[in-house]
């Protein structure tokens, strides 16, 4: 980027004393490094800088190899930790682990820099008059949870907000879900509402499972890549190797769809660009050209697919001329491509959040899932649909259902659901009952009714209460992880904020959270650990569960994220509940017991067979497992795929290997074999919807088939394959809820998979659109599509919110906001990006907030590049950011991106930051001018879309 | 002998930043101090490319042609290295290098350019004493029998670094491969000449690792 490697930052070095105690000073004292603080007090900053950024050391202090997993992304890079005298003093790339052959990005390459933790939050504080005064756990603890049971008696449990993270780790994750659960509220989420909720509803709908079909690795087969709205480059660089490796030796075709010319579009062979907002008809253009030439897979649609035909009536509508008015993309390049992936196949489809973060997400996915089921892309090596997750465990804390419309596996929240928890954790479903309102909201009750996502929390507090199912606004809301500033609506979430009784934020940093508003008290910070001052699993995107060592102890007063929750478990009174098959050994709960436990429980999507030792055997031998297949050939997890990708079916004693490849019926069930997914029922207006003459290899059923009950078992005569003990827990159960597993097994050993053997069902009749339908975003320019393309109606509730859509898009703002305003990815940060900002070394590359505009636009408006500009966003929020003016945008488009934090419109907000933990980096939230629209499944937010103003600053 | 080189595979390199940070961590060079950058030619238009660049380790090495004080010294294994007690921060190497490797402290106390940084190869420098050394010069991964960092950790095997026989040969196979018509650094246009013609182009192209990436660029 060319708005790079200044000097420093405005920022950044001048408050970088006064840094508390840390494990490097406690090196300095001993005298190991040459540096000191000591002299920090009489020298310039200049000097000052040099001593902080030393960590020399005796290379005769004896090394500890730690084995961990960078926390960056959802890639899962395996990293050498090499530890001296308790301080992280070496990372070494681990040239011998499945993922990334010891390769990083710009993050994963400066992982060692958290083992420094400057910028750190150093202990708890509150904010007091105004004022950051220092407090200790016992009082923060004993003052929030006093006022968070003075909420529950007043307002229900319900008016406390419980907002999790992805960068829990799986037991974390497991363990934060049922802390909420216990409190009695679905009023729980995490940034997977705003990161690829459309993908897990949209992929989910089709075929069964809503993540990664396929692996990186297994990218290497692809004889085509098309990435739509996904720009690995910078979001998922060591993605990139195995993406290249496809082009260099599968001579792979890399088409890159995206209305921004990314640096990924940089290496790709055909790059498309299209107006924001209409991937829908992008694809069913290019399906027009697969249906006209016939260049679909007709057998594999007639064996796997359901629905196909009220498809094509669909694409017909979208002819070229169409197509190119919609979306902006010619005919002769719309048939080129379509050509492309028809005649180099398997193929794969990548997307990211450019096709989620929209109100028409949960149809985007599903028509990226039809244009690889049309060309029988699915379930075969080199082929799928490679979803690539965003941070390091949001497949994982997805799965462990930190989600306020599920619980753990995907279980959902009817009383079922519950019950078959409640079994698991040992605990008296109605005692649990009793935990939650009693009340009645339009008829719904809070236990079973979906919580408020995180995209809506700021309505869930400004909302009229009347108009909320449950009986108050939020009025307390714990930000565990989360960084506000990747929300949309910045203006009016500082309003939320201002209007909250308390806020507590418990991260390794404050984050942008403890300083955009302009609240004087009620603001607790408390210091959570990273990842790597603890030890547990984490999934990667392709659904590998990895193990991680702890590196380094708790930097400065930081605690445990389990520590922090099994603390609060034990001031509001549950703990005992919460805890009650879980050991705690000096206040911290025992990973092992808890990865245990969600093994016992997570049946549906086989998260029950990766018992802590296996995930312990795996790690220490990553280095057994093929490069290519991701499978272990001899050593001690012989025969396993790397990280027993979910689903990994059974007990651990059943020795599944995973499943490396979804639906792929090459391989039996028991070797990571699979079929499509019987979720949607067995038949529908008299047609079934199970497989024809579709099976994995081996199966005994060699048609397709309903899922695994007692009674299909019975039905079958397998029901005797059951031992004894299998038979009892097994009666009046099926495949999800039988807690011996034994369904599973017999299942298995007959060849087939528990879950049936269905077809994908390319129409969903329970969604908005059942045919996935081209909709215009809510602040659209082309006023003169609506006739034709309009949005829903507004809706009275969803997710317990009234969400607007009609009445916004039924307003003309495209007068005054006349550019498309977009977002995106950095290399060098991740997500909200507080803690990457405060990383010196990553900070240092990209110093400034900016604003890609094209030299059409900037011409007209009288911008120059390097220039200050505000950007207004249509709800009129303002950002004041430099402008780079290039053409990697078209015209009419503003590119921003959404890392950073730190400024509100046009205030700097570093000296709201605790002393000495500003990060390096502060500029403006992207998301301070984005505006409201949310999907109609899911509550996704709107970040791709929206209208914009510049005007010189 | 062994002679190490650097090359970065243009077709690969995505300006993750990798190389980057990856120096930072090996080396933990001050803020301001990059002895390795990636540079863009091109950003945001059809041809854009990438290429990290450090100090090359030429074999006839015109910093140290220049240098006043003779501060520069080139190792067996053809590592260009330099002294810092002997740098007397005049920047005529800096002048002098066409990759723009020397790096000058900007904000030294005393109002002086400070003493010359540079990529080492992860080499360290003339300083005995360990501790010392890592503070002046950085990480000595050459002595530990590794290679420097940023290649070790490149995101997509773009940058190479070690023996100019073994890089240029691994460089070799990849541009036969890809069936470039000219090296690594032009469009990919895949079946214009045969496999023999491209495995002559692709020797031509690969023998000396480093001069022609910036010229070609």
């Amino acid at each position: 980027m060319k708005l790079t490697k200044k000097k420093y930052a405005s920022s950044g070095k001048a408050d970088s004393k006064g840094l508390g105690l840390s494990r490097r000073s406690f090196l300095k004292n001993t005298g190991i490094t040459t540096g000191g603080l000591a002299a920090a007090g009489f020298m310039g900053n200049s000097m000052i800088r040099q001593a902080e950024a030393k960590t020399a050391l005796s290379p005769d202090v004896p090394k500890e190899v730690k084995r961990t997993i960078c926390s960056h992304c959802s890639v899962g890079c395996g990293v050498y930790a090499e530890v001296q005298n308790g301080v992280w003093t070496h990372q070494e790339p681990a040239f011998d682990h499945p993922f990334n052959r010891g390769a990083h990005c710009a993050k994963g390459a400066s992982l060692r820099e958290h083992g420094h933790g400057e910028r750190r939050l150093k202990y708890p504080m509150k904010l007091v008059n105004g004022k950051w005064q220092k407090v200790s756990w016992e009082t923060a603890i004993d003052e929030i949870g006093d006022k968070m049971q003075q909420i529950r008696q007043e307002s229900g449990p319900d008016s406390v907000y419980w907002l999790g993270s992805a960068k829990h780790s799986n037991e974390q994750a497991y363990l934060f879900r049922k802390f909420a659960s216990l409190w009695g509220t679905n009023n729980v989420d995490h940034q997977a509402r705003i990161c690829h909720s459309t993908t897990v509803s949209g992929v989910a709908n089709t075929w069964g499972y809503g993540a990664m079909t396929n692996s990186f690795n297994d990218m290497h087969n692809c004889k085509s890549v098309i990435l739509i709205g996904s720009n690995p480059s910078e979001a998922h660089p060591v993605a990139m190797q195995h993406i290249l490796l496809a082009k260099e030796r599968n001579k792979a075709k890399i088409i890159v769809v995206d209305p921004r010319f990314t640096r990924t579009a940089a290496k790709a062979n055909e790059y498309v660009r299209i107006r924001p907002g209409t991937d829908v008809a992008y694809v069913w253009g290019l399906l027009w050209h697969i249906f006209e030439n016939g260049w679909e897979d007709k057998e594999f649609i007639r064996q796997r697919v359901y629905g196909m035909d009220e498809v094509r009536t669909e694409v017909a509508k979208w002819v070229p001329s169409e197509v190119e008015n919609v979306t902006g993309v010619g005919e002769a390049q719309m048939r080129k491509v379509a050509k492309m992936l028809a005649t180099n196949r398997p193929g794969s489809i990548v997307w990211c959040m450019g096709g989620t973060q929209h109100t028409t997400g949960s149809n985007n996915t599903r028509a990226y899932c039809i244009l690889m089921l049309a060309l029988g892309n699915m379930g075969v090596s080199g082929g799928g649909a490679n979803i690539f997750r965003g941070h390091d465990n949001v497949q994982g804390a997805t799965d462990l259902g930190v989600l306020s419309h599920t619980l753990p596996g995907y279980y959902g929240l009817s009383a079922g659901a519950w019950k078959h928890w409640a079994s698991v954790w040992d605990l008296d479903y109605e005692w649990i009952k009793g935990r939650f309102d009693q009340g009645k909201y339009r008829g719904k009750q809070p236990m079973n009714n979906n919580g408020i996502p995180v995209s809506r929390w700021v309505d869930g507090v400004l909302e009229n209460k009347d108009r909320i199912e449950q009986k108050d606004n939020l009025r307390a809301m714990v930000y565990w992880g989360h960084a506000v500033n990747s929300q949309t609506r910045g203006v009016e979430m500082k309003k939320a904020m201002e209007k909250l009784e308390m806020m507590v934020i418990v991260d390794p940093y404050p984050t942008h959270a403890a300083v955009m508003h302009d609240r004087t008290d009620g603001v607790y910070l408390l210091p959570a650990c990273t990842q790597f001052e603890s030890y547990g699993s984490v999934t990667a995107s392709n659904r590998s569960i990895q193990w991680r060592d702890k590196v380094i102890e708790p930097l400065f007063e930081s605690k445990t994220d389990h520590e922090i929750m099994y603390r609060f478990a034990k001031k509001l009174g549950f703990a005992d509940q919460l805890l009650k098959n879980i050991k705690v050994v000096n206040n911290e709960p025992v990973i092992e017991d808890i990865t245990r436990e969600f093994n016992r429980g997570m049946w549906t999507i086989g998260y029950t067979a990766q018992s802590p030792e296996r995930l312990k055997e795996h790690q220490k031998n990553w280095h057994t497992f093929d490069f290519e297949t991701l499978k272990a050939e001899g050593g001690a997890a012989d025969g396993d795929f790397y990280g027993m990708p979910w689903p990994c079916w059974g007990t651990p004693e059943m020795k599944h290997p995973g499943t490396p490849l979804l639906y792929d019926t090459s391989k039996p069930v028991a070797e990571g074999g699979l079929n499509f997914r019987a979720r949607f029922g067995v038949e529908r207006d008299g047609v079934s919807l199970l497989s024809e003459d579709s099976f994995p290899v081996g199966a005994e059923i060699q048609d397709g088939h309903p899922e695994f009950s007692d009674k299909l078992l019975k039905q079958l005569g397998w029901w005797n394959d059951l031992t004894p003990a299998e038979k009892t827990s097994a009666e009046g159960k099926n495949w999800k809820t039988d807690l011996s597993g034994g369904i599973q097994r017999v299942a298995i050993k007959h060849g087939c998979a528990p879950f049936g053997n269905a077809k994908a069902r390319a129409i969903v009749w329970t969604f908005p659109d059942k045919v996935p339908r081209h909709r215009e975003p809510l602040y659209t320019p082309r006023r003169d599509l609506l006739d034709k393309y309009a949005t829903w109606k507004d809706s009275e509730s969803m997710y317990r919110l009234p969400t607007l859509y009609e009445s916004i898009q039924k307003q003309d703002f495209s007068k005054e906001y006349p550019i498309i305003l977009t977002s995106g990815r950095l290399v060098e940060y991740e997500g909200g990006g507080e803690e990457t900002r405060s990383n010196p070394w990553l900070a240092e590359l990209q110093q400034e907030m900016f604003a890609e505009i094209n030299p059409y636009d900037a011409n007209n408006l009288n911008v120059r590049d390097e220039a200050d500009i505000w950007v207004e966003g249509a709800e009129g929020g303002r950002i004041k950011v430099k402008a780079m003016v290039t053409r990697r945008v078209d015209r009419g488009v503003v590119f921003i991106p959404f890392h950073f934090g730190g400024k509100f419109q046009g205030k700097d907000l570093t000296d709201k930051y605790p002393q000495g933990s500003a990060p390096y980096v502060v500029g403006e939230a992207a998301n301070t001018a984005t505006t409201y629209g949310y999907d109609s499944v899911t509550q996704m937010q709107e970040t791709k879309v929206t209208l914009c103003k510049v005007t010189p600053a | 002998m062994a002679r190490m080189k650097f090359l970065c595979d243009s077709e690969r390199c995505i300006e993750c930043n990798g190389c980057v940070t990856a120096c930072k961590n090996a080396n933990e060079t001050e803020w301001g101090i990059q002895r390795r950058r990636v540079v863009t030619i091109d950003d945001g238009e059809p041809n854009e490319t990438s290429i990290s660049v450090a100090c090359m380790h030429c074999t006839d090495a015109p910093c140290m042609a220049v240098c006043p004080t003779d501060c520069f010294y080139q190792t067996d294994d053809g590592i260009v290295l330099h002294d810092k007690d002997l740098c007397i921060g005049c920047g005529y190497c800096l002048f002098a290098c066409p990759f723009g490797a020397p790096q000058f402290p900007q904000e030294e106390a005393f109002g002086e350019r400070g003493k010359m940084d540079k990529c080492t190869f992860c080499a360290g420098g003339p300083e005995e004493d360990p501790v010392r050394q890592k503070e002046l010069y950085g990480a000595n991964r050459i002595a530990e029998g590794k290679l420097p960092l940023c290649a070790e950790m490149c995101s997509t095997k773009a940058l190479l670094a070690g023996d100019a026989q073994v890089v240029s040969d691994i460089f070799r196979e990849r541009v036969v491969y890809r069936g470039h018509k000219d090296g690594a650094w032009s469009a990919v246009t895949p079946g214009e000449m045969s496999e023999e013609e491209m495995a002559v182009r692709a020797e031509a192209f690969a023998t000396d690792a480093s001069s022609p990436v910036i010229a070609k660029a």
